[in-house]
């Protein structure tokens, strides 16, 4: 079968692509990327006045299965992500039971076929049970299809274990993703150590939790060569000490989240706990270092961080709710609203971070629109409005700060390997 | 004026502040009295759901509440987690369905008072979140300040010990800051909280120039189990640095109020000569606490403060 995809602009930065043209897929697959391409018989999307774009890729979702199915599955984890453009994702390891042998990484390919929407990535945990003790199998675990290895939710403190871990990846060119918080430094603490933390008698987590373990593990990267890649970071200092170690050459890679390029600490005066995650909304001088860091590239990729809670974890007291908020279905019209419509990144740049760029790093063959790829494909209108409800969303849960939010950046049609999953109607 | 809720003296004015210390002062007469009950809120059921422990705070509302003919109900509940059974909300709700007409609460974590006033219809009062705010307690220590001193404007009061931990600290900084007095903090480096001065403060690091030429200064409690997070050595050297005593109390102005919200570490944060000596008002503090109180529920259960209390 099939599809010809027409008069629309072609944003492909792999390619270094941006312009007018027609995508021709036969069998899932790109056949043919030029002007006025014309097929009998393929069925034609006009895509007019639209942007399309290679299918964006996630490097840092939770899907909660197996172990917390009441907040997310692998099938409404896919149905959110297909929803928000995303046509591969990269799963953490902290289910229950963790994903930290072959079993578990077999049981994640397995479901992501079964359900069959988007391809479904696993990440395998650096150390067994995400204990932070021994390692686990991770040889096993690439041989079963492991994209990377982080024990994501904790940082491993022993720095041994992270050195030894960083080396043995090598022999696989896999990356070692580290969540940068010193659990010391860190205590139970839950928001930022500021002024509204001072003010809301809210204990806070100073940004040097994150920049010492930031700072650690670049020159543990430096010493070893491998292939690091920093989590969600959060503050101005670790994108300063990020930017020191690329200009050192060091192997080092990191992501930032739509809503630490986007929301302060200011909004937690409401005790919503919606506004609670880990690393915690920083001061509004974070905020622009993220968009900055963005910008001059030293950060190479947007990841949500998407992680689902239900009412149930959410709706307690501010210290027992959950951490984290979903992210997939919100993330474009984030990157629209606050970085391309602000001036921050052109919309080739915005997508070379969520397509390409995490990508190579996973070692997927992945993000670009060249002839001979699969045909993950996204169809967009960034000028169209996007009202966020609750009703909106494609995930099991609904645990969003944006729920009233009117953004810019439409998904309209996503296409996985040529079968459309997602179609805004 | 009428009071829904009182979570947080950052959420009130100045006008109500002074609205309430006039009712106060009203109220204290009535305590005074020979027969003290007034039936002001006969009828009315006061729930005080207190999650940690207290025992001045709760028999102070207990008291103001009964005081105006109200009936009190006293739950003590140790436990909050959601683990471990019912939610909060879940068992204030199942009281709230007695047909309760405000609740008193007391909780260890910050922001709970807010989250009821979402939750359920009755008024809310905070006696007590977290590190977050007390306003009562800011209310009747401005109250023993106005009484002493005539009035708060252009005072200057010290606020000493662990800010960062304090309730009291935060209700009594922004309720005095709207009153027109000025306010310094004074502890240890590791128990100020990061851009406290952001609320209008000065912040102190030495007793003796924190307390230069206070007209006030309330001295609060230190918990004892802070060294164990390491936020200072010693309770011996806690009290080298920063106990009150009558030597450093002479830094402070010959008249200087002394105050302390209780319970007192005797020996520690403030001296007995101190905590007994001619300056200090700590008995007064409580005695105005239940003034004070009985001002709040008044207003909430639709009182205005004009009105003649007879």
């Amino acid at each position: 079968m099939k599809l010809l995809i027409k008069n629309g602009t072609v944003v492909d930065p792999a390619n270094k692509k941006e312009e007018k043209a027609d995508i021709l897929i036969n069998n899932g697959k790109i056949e043919q990327v030029s002007k006025s391409i014309n097929s009998k018989d393929a069925k034609v999307i006009d895509a007019s006045g639209l942007f399309v774009l290679p299918g964006f890729i996630d490097m840092h979702v939770h899907f909660r299965e197996p172990g917390f199915e009441y907040k997310e599955t692998i099938e409404s984890g896919s149905r959110a992500a297909a929803k928000g453009g995303f046509t591969t994702v990269a799963c953490m390891p902290n289910t229950d039971p963790p994903i930290d042998n072959q079993a578990m990484v077999e049981f994640i390919n397995m479901k992501s076929k079964q359900v069959g929407l988007i391809d479904v990535k696993a990440i395998g945990t650096i150390t067994k049970g995400r204990a932070g003790l021994e390692l686990a199998p991770i040889g096993e675990l690439f041989k079963a299809g492991a994209v990377a290895i982080s024990d994501d939710g904790g940082t491993v403190m022993n720095a041994e274990i992270v050195r030894r871990a960083l080396q043995y990846c090598k022999m696989f060119g896999m990356p070692l993703i580290e969540h940068c918080e010193d659990v010391n430094l860190a205590g139970d603490n839950t928001v930022n150590e500021g002024y509204f933390g001072t003010m809301l008698g809210l204990k806070g987590i100073p940004a040097s939790a994150e920049e010492s373990i930031v700072a650690r593990d670049i020159m543990i990267a430096k010493d070893t060569g491998g292939r690091l890649h920093l989590a969600h970071l959060s503050t101005a200092g670790a994108i300063e000490l990020l930017r020191w170690a690329k200009k050192q050459g060091i192997n080092v890679t990191a992501e930032v989240t739509p809503h630490h390029f986007t929301l302060d600490d200011s909004a937690l005066v409401n005790y919503d706990t919606n506004y609670k995650m880990n690393p915690p909304l920083r001061s509004k001088a974070d905020v622009l270092a993220m968009k900055k860091g963005l910008k001059d590239g030293t950060i190479d990729v947007i990841a949500t961080d998407h992680a689902p809670h239900a009412e149930l974890d959410k709706d307690v007291e501010w210290i027992q709710a959950a951490s984290g908020i979903i992210g997939l279905e919100t993330a474009f019209p984030l990157i629209i609203t606050e970085l391309v419509n602000k001036g921050f990144l052109t919309l080739s740049e915005a997508v070379k971070k969520i397509t390409i760029n995490p990508a190579k790093i996973l070692n997927l063959e992945k993000g670009t629109l060249s002839v001979g790829a699969e045909a993950d494909i996204v169809i967009a209108d960034i000028k169209k409005e996007v009202v966020i409800t609750e009703e909106f969303f494609g995930s099991r849960s609904s645990n969003s700060p944006f729920i009233g939010s009117k953004l810019k950046g439409s998904i309209e049609i996503v296409l996985k390997s040529g079968k459309i999953v997602y179609e805004n109607k | 004026m009428t009071l829904k809720h009182l979570i947080a003296l950052q959420d009130i004015s100045a006008e109500q502040i002074t609205e309430i210390l006039t009712l106060a002062k009203t109220f204290k007469e009535v305590n005074q009295r020979n027969i003290k009950k007034v039936p002001i809120l006969k009828g009315k059921t006061v729930a005080n759901f207190f999650f940690e422990n207290s025992t001045r705070t709760k028999t102070s509302f207990e008291i103001a509440a009964k005081r105006l003919s109200a009936d009190v109900l006293n739950l003590a509940i140790s436990t909050s987690s959601v683990t471990k059974g019912e939610t909060l909300i879940d068992t204030i709700r199942t009281i709230e369905a007695m047909k309760i007409d405000m609740v008193v609460i007391r909780h260890g974590v910050s922001g709970v008072p807010h989250m009821l006033t979402k939750n359920i219809s009755s008024n809310v009062i905070n006696a007590g979140d977290g590190m977050h705010e007390h306003p009562t307690q800011g209310l009747l220590d401005m109250f023993t300040i106005l009484d002493k001193k005539k009035r708060l404007e252009g005072l200057t009061v010290a606020l000493i010990g662990d800010i960062a931990h304090s309730r009291v600290a935060r209700s009594n900084i922004w309720g005095l800051i709207k009153m027109g007095a000025k306010v310094r903090v004074v502890g240890p480096t590791t128990l100020i909280p990061r851009d406290i001065e952001k609320m209008g403060v000065e912040v102190y690091n030495d007793l003796e120039k924190g307390i230069k030429g206070a007209d006030v200064i309330n001295i609060l409690r230190i918990q004892l189990e802070r060294m164990k997070k390491h936020l200072f050595p010693t309770i011996r050297e806690y009290a080298m640095l920063f106990g009150v005593n009558t030597t450093k109390l002479k830094a402070a102005k010959s008249d200087c109020l002394v105050m302390h919200p209780g319970p007192m570490n005797r020996g520690i944060e403030i001296s007995p000569n101190v905590a007994d000596g001619a300056q200090s008002v700590i008995e007064e503090q409580v005695t105005n606490g239940v003034a004070v109180r009985m001002a709040v529920l008044y207003l909430m259960g639709g009182g205005k403060a004009n009105e003649i209390i007879n």
